[in-house]
């Protein structure tokens, strides 16, 4: 039966990450973005929440909540409205958790899972994306080929979170049947940094998400263990796949919703030709399609989620939903630009940041983070 | 706890009402386009004997609000106006102009429903159970005020027993239905002001019933789509109606909490008329994907950036817009049916479904290239339909009006 409406729990989360979001994440937005740096303090802070511990089984160290895509997305859309970078530094450790818990073998588990469970925050990371136009992370080129009882792989990632600090890396590569001239199959392995092959490259300079420190990873014959690749097969690939859209789809709905609301409230403010700015058609228009889109968006992300919670195949939903926030997000974020116009265009106020955080979205696969 | 489900009881509905759509709708939907102004009498009176048990419209809903609170318990939250939307979807589906032309309460019998006294209720709304159709319209539109309807013209006066209804209406959907006494037993509900000088405080609904001297039927308009309904003009010189036919009560307030009242009829509207809106976009996308099937062209869901070919981006572009516009449709209803104040919902709702399928329609033409611009298919019409659903029951402008109005916390007199 139809509902819109989260459950008692599911609200008692929301409100939890809205007032960390609101008190601790966003008033150290800007100068994390300006220096680079996210706050060890806030670091703590955000690891003391739980948001990693929290769906890890309490035979590994954890809290044994289940996982379900529809909290995900309440956490990644109220920790993104922070801010981004800020949320997705918090998170970070999720890229490997999420995937293990789900995927790993039974020894995999009980090796990594623990070290996620302790009093610190512990870094953890994937390596997705690569460096190149024509990336498919259906059939990533970095090769992961089959050696007695283990498994080589080889290639070049990028956008890999954390890369200075994590220990361990879930790896996206591509295996071919046979004699390598079938079709390639995704399959997610986790690599160890101490294992022989494996480069951390320098950190990246991107447009957005500056305070998150993101670098390259090399793999040149790294040898893993064969019960460090996770199973599933095509369908739990799909779902790892579909589990990121959703997530990513939720934290450009964060950072949407934060580029409508900054803009709204400043509306309110700035007068012109002797009335607020919002009593203008042109502006109160843009901003209620801009209000009118968060919802929407939110809703699609939701019914994807919902699918991914119910077991079910969500690939069009979580494709579909996920290219219509990035979009949207970035149309929004544009649009509270211009809203403040002038004031809009310096790092005096935020919605400059969102913007160059929405367009992001757009170029991120295969995190998945909530 | 979120759910994305339709229930049983929805889904039987949505079954019901599609085989109506393809069956008896869709057979008949290019004829009555072309012949704008003749009725399919054997379509209206199917649609009358089906509709007597029907789950959804102002007949269920009478039946809802009659229920004793045990059976209300047992049956949890009403999924009325869901269930609706869901219905009217499949219905617009099947045809935009049909889907309205279908005998019932209607937009009047929604503004009885809303307004009216509970023995008005029971008095109009029992015409709806005889053996023939009945229609019935609202008259709100004058040629000189559509989206300003607190500037209406049209005066009622006291007289003894009477109101004595002066002014013109037009584009009132099935006012000829509800109008001529050739058609139905119906009824029109009409927007008059009692007091000129209390502005939106003045004005009124009064119920004219059909064969009421003083109301002339004098005009059907030709139009771009939805031809198959019709868009009367209506002429009321010295009408004179009994006393009891003013809606709900005759006082004049201080304040213009009758007229919110009334525009409080359009929350729960507003969703349907944005359900008939996905349905022709609908009918639009699903044709498209037939026949990229047909071509053996694939739309593949997953697929690298780079590899999207053109008409996969547009395809997906077209399904997504119109799950987005479902989806806020349905939380608009949902609310309704939750007790819950959706004036901002239901107005984003129909915001988004009158600009999305305008989109939707417009675009699949141009994608079938020839044949979709030709008159041998549905398409063509499903464009010159979707249109309308962008205009009417509040215009997008409008709408987004009421969105802004809403998010920033100002009244008609900060924003307009």
């Amino acid at each position: 039966m139809i509902d819109f409406e989260l459950d008692e729990e599911q609200q008692l989360i929301r409100d939890t990450v809205v007032s960390f979001a609101r008190d601790e994440i966003r008033p150290h937005a800007r100068e994390a973005d300006e220096t680079g740096i996210v706050p060890a303090a806030l670091v703590k802070q955000g690891w003391e929440l739980g948001l990693v511990q929290s769906i890890i089984p309490e035979e590994y160290g954890g809290f044994g909540n289940p996982h379900s895509a529809v909290t995900g997305a309440v956490i990644g859309e109220e920790l993104a409205y922070g801010d981004l970078s800020i949320a997705m530094h918090l998170l970070a450790p999720r890229l490997i958790t999420v995937p293990v818990v789900e995927f790993g073998s039974e020894d995999l588990k009980k090796t990594l899972l623990p070290t996620f469970c302790g009093d610190d925050f512990q870094a953890g990371s994937a390596a997705v994306m690569e460096p190149r136009i024509d990336f498919d992370a259906s059939a990533p080129a970095t090769r992961l080929v089959r050696d007695g009882d283990d498994y080589v792989v080889t290639g070049q990632k990028c956008y890999v979170p954390l890369g200075a600090e994590a220990q361990h890396f879930l790896v996206l590569a591509g295996s071919q049947n046979g004699n390598g001239s079938g079709t390639v199959h995704p399959q997610a392995i986790v690599v160890a940094r101490d294992t022989p092959g494996l480069t951390v490259g320098e950190r990246e300079r991107n447009m957005g998400i500056k305070a998150l420190a993101t670098t390259g990873l090399g793999l040149d014959a790294c040898k893993v263990s064969g019960d460090h690749v996770l199973t599933g097969g095509d369908e739990g690939s799909a779902r790892l796949a579909n589990l990121s859209r959703v997530a990513l789809s939720s934290m450009a709905v964060g950072v949407a919703r934060a580029a409508y609301d900054y803009a709204r409230d400043y509306a309110k403010e700035r007068h012109a030709f002797g009335q607020p700015i919002a009593q203008k058609q042109a502006i109160a228009f843009m901003l209620a399609e801009m209000a009118m889109e968060v919802d929407a968006m939110r809703l699609l992300t939701w019914e994807a989620a919902w699918k991914l919670d119910q077991g079910q195949d969500a690939t069009r939903e979580a494709y579909l939903a996920k290219r219509y926030a990035a979009d949207m997000s970035l149309k929004i974020a544009d649009n509270a630009v211009q809203v403040l116009g002038g004031h809009g265009y310096i790092r005096d106020h935020l919605v400059e940041l969102f913007l160059r955080n929405a367009r992001g979205f757009a170029t991120f696969e295969g995190l998945a983070i909530a | 706890m979120i759910n994305f489900e339709l229930s049983d009881a929805i889904s039987k509905t949505r079954e019901r009402m599609h085989m109506m759509a393809e069956h008896m709708m869709r057979p008949i939907a290019r004829e009555y386009d072309e012949r704008e102004h003749e009725k399919p009498w054997d379509f209206l009176n199917t649609t009358w004997s089906l509709s007597k048990n029907a789950t959804v419209g102002p007949n269920a809903e009478t039946k809802e609000q009659g229920e004793t609170p045990e059976k209300k318990k047992k049956r949890g939250p009403s999924e009325l106006n869901l269930r609706t939307c869901v219905a009217v979807e499949e219905l617009s589906w099947g045809d935009g102009g049909l889907y309205l032309s279908i005998p019932g309460p209607g937009l009047g019998g929604a503004a009885v429903l809303a307004a009216g006294t509970p023995e008005q209720k029971k008095r109009f709304l029992s015409r709806f159970k005889g053996d023939k159709p009945v229609w019935s319209a609202m008259a709100i539109t004058e040629p000189s005020c559509g989206s300003d309807s607190a500037k209406i013209q049209a005066t009622a006066v006291r007289d003894g027993d009477h109101w004595v209804l002066n002014g013109t209406k037009i584009f009132c959907t099935s006012g000829l239905m509800a109008g001529d006494p050739k058609n139905s037993e119906g009824f029109i509900v009409v927007w008059a002001t009692v007091d000129r000088s209390a502005g939106r405080a003045g004005i009124k609904s009064f119920i004219v019933d059909a064969g009421t001297p003083g109301m002339t039927v004098a005009k059907c308009e030709d139009k771009l789509g939805i031809r198959a309904s019709d868009t009367a003009t209506l002429i009321f010189e010295d009408c004179r109606i009994p006393i009891d036919h003013i809606l709900g009560s005759p006082e004049v307030p201080k304040t213009s909490e009758g007229f919110k009242g009334v525009m409080a009829t359009f929350d729960a509207t507003r969703p349907i008329v944005a359900a008939s809106a996905i349905g022709i976009g609908r009918a639009a996308v699903d044709l498209i994907r037939e026949e990229l099937e047909k071509q053996g062209i694939p739309i593949r869901y997953g697929v690298a950036a780079h590899q999207l070919t053109a008409i996969e981006r547009d395809f997906m572009d077209m399904e997504t817009q119109l799950q987005a516009a479902r989806l806020l449709t349905w939380r608009a209803a949902w609310m309704m049916d939750h007790g819950q104040v959706n004036n901002l919902e239901a107005s984003m709702a129909k915001a988004k479904a009158g600009v999305v399928v305008t989109q939707i329609t417009q675009k699949a033409v141009e994608m079938l290239g020839p044949l979709g611009y030709s008159r041998e298919i549905l398409l063509e019409k499903w464009m010159r339909d979707a249109k309308i659903n962008d205009i009417f029951e509040g215009t997008q402008q409008i709408n987004l009006m009421i969105i802004a109005r809403r998010i920033l916390g100002y009244s008609s007199k900060e924003l307009s």
